[in-house]
């Protein structure tokens, strides 16, 4: 009975949420804006709200024990698979350009831009436990660095990509130095600032970076020194190997590069996890005072972190400018550092693992949702299908948001959420997650 | 060795200690008592360079001649430099590293100087493979001494509460300290616990090591200390031998008008 | 001269506003230790509620303005603090003693969520409206350049310091008060006092939400214009005001309101207006670095 009142509550509070905000729209017409009343949408809110809360609270009289075992279980589970699923993830991501689908090869290329954003994120929030909301803005630094190199001094893409990574480095230790013994919220929200003054400033100061109109032809990179232009002529790849000029061969030479850039910034962050550094970024994230009182240099260590991981944005931003020819301020907003990070949290702070299964969720999932419905919509000539796939776009931020939330009030730690020792004497265990502290104060 | 000379810290109107002077001689375990508030975590903090004190000096003489003005020095360097550790009130593990990696972490400054600024040990080149080893051995004496050696690969934060007291003890030798300060190591422990902790400090002291001793348990204090400061409201009341302390009416009166019978000391 | 005083009456005029918005900061950082990061999205909500309020009071015929305000005013900050309350009780309550990111970036999301709600119900565009309070003084008349004091500035000044004067009774006179002041100095000890902290907290939120909401009708009213973005912006604005002012005090968050209002008039007036916000930001970012505690803050002593 409880349950049925609490209920009914949750409806109203819904009704009051929902009913201005979705049942009222705001419509704009050649006499200014007028009202539209949508009270079909608030009923069909406020009835989700109402059976969804029954729902739940009947579901959660189970024994609170139980669920406690079977989240267990379900986390020691998905730890266990995780040995699997790893190599097979991986041999699925070599083996995709040969199912010579373009439009697969391109989601796989931005869902490896995210992982690899991803990756070098999760060295900063989830190995060092610092709150980086401005991650975009190193690569934004990464990605102008190699086009304006590119298109002023006319360098290469491999002689700009290490350039672009140390100079988004230097953009995080320059950043990192003053900031970093701000405690944890107040670093978020610097790094925040950081983040919007770099997109303001490349979009103010045109006579550099042209301003909001962008940098348009930036090279494409070359495989050795070949290109991968459609004339099939000498030092062309087409011609070097006696190939017909495709454009599919540029996108799954992209591919690639993106892939063994990934797998880089996850090496190199898998070694360093089992080096004193990594040790430290770890031990700093449970107790600062504590590698104080040892003698670790508290502020370089966490300035070596945000470097090392401004670095691998940099690289990121680098291959993005080199894939797209073509980057504007536009695309380095809050947006992009709040999906990184949902990708990190939805993962599992500090697992490489959760990580990657996590973008693919969230970008190539969405993504491929996105183009199953335009695709129904056409074959079919319906309108909802074409409207919902056109519409979804503007979804995929909600769901974000409401992912990062939920994921925080159910399952903290992430997807894979355990932690294995980088050293051990004997056998290594898995740590459970309740224990890790991920700057518990 | 250690000298502190008319240390005073003040936090706005408050001085939590006042003017505090005494010497700690090498292989001593001097111990620092007073009641609640008296300012002793306080100049813990002070010598272990938590808080940078309002005035007075701070100086810690190795045995080799070296010495170190430790109320100039920022933390990290105490540690690493002039090698004092410490312990903490509220025990301070990294409760989700295992216990191993714990010690690892107190070795950071020597690993980290063996991986060549961390390029070359990423790339699997370096000296590093060798000092890992070391490090891990080290560890192991440490384990060894703790009794913890069958525990090595469970989480810190997975431990009994008396283990966990002597795993951080263990922590900070592995920095290999000329002086390990303790902020009360025999909190909460029962009189089993204590006792091996008594000897693990003599131990300690035997290996080479001056103790300073924030302790409440006065079983502790008198039976293994060579040294005692009594602190009262941020003052020195009294400094000597436990013999002496023991007859000294300025510590009992303190210790009687704080109405805490149950520390007076035996 | 009178270029300058027009500046200094605009700048005190958005002042008010950011000051109202840091208030919701300060007190929610004050008793719960967290930035709500959703704050500045609750504002544009209450924008919005606004807007939508007004829009219906004119379909169903009220033509009295004062009354029209009132009636939006109460209603947007009704239903801004129903959605004060739903956030804390969502995406906070469940994390208290979680480790310490936790609700950061739970209140990230819901900045997310609140962000794109709008956007997907209310629609992406620009919201214009017409001035509803038009007209004002014109103070003085020198070399051309006229300064202007309009009704719409009057009018967000007295009502700001209005409920300043409601608020800060409410908080230092009344039961309810003392309870909140509780449970700033210590949460564990006023809920073992036997004060309801959950509802001290939830009361928090519902009033920070409220002024936020009495902000955002102000906002749409001086500027006629409001998008789903709006909170991003002025919700880091106000937040800078409340540290600049001393995270944690009342009368320091509207004292920083006043100087974030000014300086980003002033910078506007004869700097650049492309860079305004990075001369909000550069002030957060110094703030917290040279100033952490703020004008009126206390300091904190780090407990080891």
């Amino acid at each position: 009975m409880t349950a049925l009142r609490d209920a009914f509550l949750s409806a109203a509070v819904a009704l009051g949420l929902f009913g201005p905000m979705v049942g009222l729209v705001t419509v704009s017409s050649d006499h200014g804006l007028f009202l539209r009343a949508r009270p079909i949408a608030v009923a069909v809110i406020v009835g989700l709200v109402f059976f969804g809360r029954l729902g739940m609270l009947t579901w959660r009289g189970r024994n609170r024990a139980e669920a406690t075992r079977a989240n267990r279980a379900f986390a020691e589970r998905i730890t266990r698979a995780g040995k699997y699923v790893t190599p097979v993830l991986l041999l699925a991501a070599l083996a995709l350009p040969f199912s010579g689908s373009r439009y697969y090869v391109d989601l796989g290329t931005l869902v490896l831009t995210y992982i690899m954003l991803g990756w070098g994120l999760n060295i900063v929030v989830g190995l060092a436990g610092l709150l980086d909301l401005g991650y975009v803005a190193f690569y934004a630094v990464g990605a102008y660095s190699y086009a304006l190199l590119a298109t002023t001094y006319d360098l290469g893409f491999w002689t700009c990509l290490p350039l672009a990574g140390i100079l988004a480095g230097c953009a995080g230790v320059t950043l990192g130095f003053p900031v970093l013994r701000l405690r944890g919220d107040y670093l978020a929200i610097v790094t925040l600032g950081f983040g919007e003054i770099i997109r303001i400033v490349l979009n103010n100061w045109v006579s550099l970076t042209n301003g909001p109109n962008g940098i348009t032809g930036i090279p494409r990179p070359t495989l050795f020194g070949l290109r991968f232009s459609m004339d099939g002529g000498d030092g062309t790849f087409a011609g070097f190997f006696n190939l017909e000029p495709a454009t599919i061969q540029r996108v799954i030479f992209l591919y690639y590069v993106i892939l063994g850039l990934a797998l880089l910034t996850n090496w190199v962050s898998l070694r360093l996890r089992r080096m004193p550094l990594g040790r430290a970024w770890e031990a700093l994230r449970e107790d600062e005072v504590a590698c104080r009182s040892l003698g670790i240099n508290v502020r370089n260590t966490k300035l070596t972190a945000f470097g090392i991981g401004a670095m691998f944005g940099g690289f990121a931003g680098a291959f993005f400018a080199t894939r797209q020819a073509f980057i504007s301020p536009e695309s380095f907003t809050f947006i992009e550092s709040a999906t990184v990070l949902a990708i990190v949290v939805l993962g599992g702070l500090g697992s490489q693992l959760g990580v990657a299964l996590a973008a693919i969720v969230m970008v190539g999932g969405l993504e491929a949702l996105r183009d199953f419905l335009s695709f129904l919509g056409d074959q079919m000539g319906s309108e909802l299908f074409s409207g919902i796939a056109s519409e979804l776009p503007l979804y995929r931020m909600l769901i974000f948001g409401l992912a990062l939330v939920v994921m925080m009030v159910l399952r903290p730690r992430g997807l894979v959420s355990g932690r294995t020792p980088g050293v051990s004497m004997t056998a290594p265990k898995e740590i459970d997650a309740e224990l890790v502290a991920q700057g518990r104060s | 060795m250690l000298s502190v000379t008319g240390l005073t810290m003040r936090f706005g109107g408050l001085k939590a200690v006042d003017d505090l002077s005494f010497v700690a001689k090498v292989n001593d375990i001097t111990a620092v008592i007073g009641p609640n508030g008296a300012g002793k975590t306080t100049v813990f903090n002070c010598i272990t360079g938590f808080y940078s004190p309002t005035s007075g000096s701070i100086v810690l003489t190795h045995p080799d001649g070296r010495s170190y003005p430790l109320h100039k020095m920022p933390g990290h360097r105490i540690a690493a430099r002039a090698k004092v550790a410490r312990t903490f009130q509220n025990i301070r593990l990294f409760a989700g590293m295992t216990v191993l990696e714990n010690l690892l972490v107190a070795q950071h400054n020597t690993l980290m100087a063996a991986t060549g600024f961390g390029v070359l040990a990423v790339l699997g080149l370096g000296r590093y493979h060798a000092a890992e080893a070391a490090g891990i051995e080290k560890a192991r004496f440490w384990l060894d001494a703790i009794n913890l050696t069958a525990r090595a690969d469970d989480p810190a934060g997975a431990l009994p509460y008396g283990a966990q007291r002597r795993l951080e003890i263990a922590r900070a030798m592995c920095i290999d300290p000329v002086l390990l300060c303790l902020d009360e190591p025999a909190a909460g422990l029962n009189p089993r616990e204590s006792e091996e902790l008594n000897q693990l400090l003599l131990r300690i002291r035997d290996l080479g090591c001056s103790l300073l001793l924030i302790e409440h348990d006065m079983g502790v204090v008198m039976r293994i200390s060579d040294h005692i400061v009594v602190l009262d409201h941020g003052k020195k009341i009294s400094d000597g031998t436990p013999a002496e302390i023991r007859a000294d009416p300025a510590v009992i009166a303190a210790y009687l008008g704080e109405g805490e019978e149950d520390e007076v000391p035996a | 001269m009178a270029y300058a005083l027009q500046q200094l009456i605009n700048g005190i005029t958005l002042g008010m506003i950011y000051g109202l918005i840091a208030v919701g900061y300060t007190m929610v950082y004050g008793i719960i230790g967290m930035i709500n990061f959703a704050h500045g999205d609750v504002f544009m909500v209450g924008s919005f509620l606004s807007l939508i309020a007004i829009l219906g009071l004119a379909s169903l015929g009220i033509t009295s303005v004062p009354l029209a305000l009132v009636l939006t005013l109460l209603f947007a900050a009704a239903i801004a603090a129903l959605y004060g309350w739903t956030v804390e009780r969502v995406a906070y309550r469940p994390l208290r003693g979680s480790f310490r990111l936790a609700p950061l970036i739970s209140a990230i999301g819901m900045s997310i969520t609140l962000q794109n709600f709008v956007q997907v119900s209310q629609g992406a565009r620009v919201k214009p409206i017409e001035a509803i309070i038009p007209g004002g003084i014109q103070l003085m008349d020198r070399g051309g350049f006229a300064v202007q004091l309009s009704w719409m500035q009057i009018a967000i000044v007295v009502i700001t310091l209005t409920i300043l004067a409601v608020f800060t009774w409410l908080v230092t006179k009344t039961p309810l008060g003392r309870t909140m002041r509780a449970c700033e100095q210590d949460l564990k000890m006023a809920s073992l006092l036997g004060i309801d902290t959950d509802l001290t907290i939830s009361l928090t939120f519902v009033i920070g939400a409220a002024l936020a909401a009495v902000a955002g009708f102000m906002f749409l009213l001086y500027y006629g214009v409001i998008d789903f973005y709006i909170g991003f912006i002025a919700g880091i604005k106000a937040f800078t005001a409340a540290v600049l002012g001393g995270i944690g005090s009342l009368p320091g968050a509207v004292l920083g309101g006043l100087l974030i209002g000014l300086i980003e008039v002033f910078w506007s007036a004869y700097f650049s207006v492309e860079y305004k916000d990075v001369a909000a930001f550069a002030i957060l970012i110094v703030a917290l670095i040279f100033l952490p505690t703020g004008i009126l803050g206390k300091a904190e002593v780090e407990k080891v």
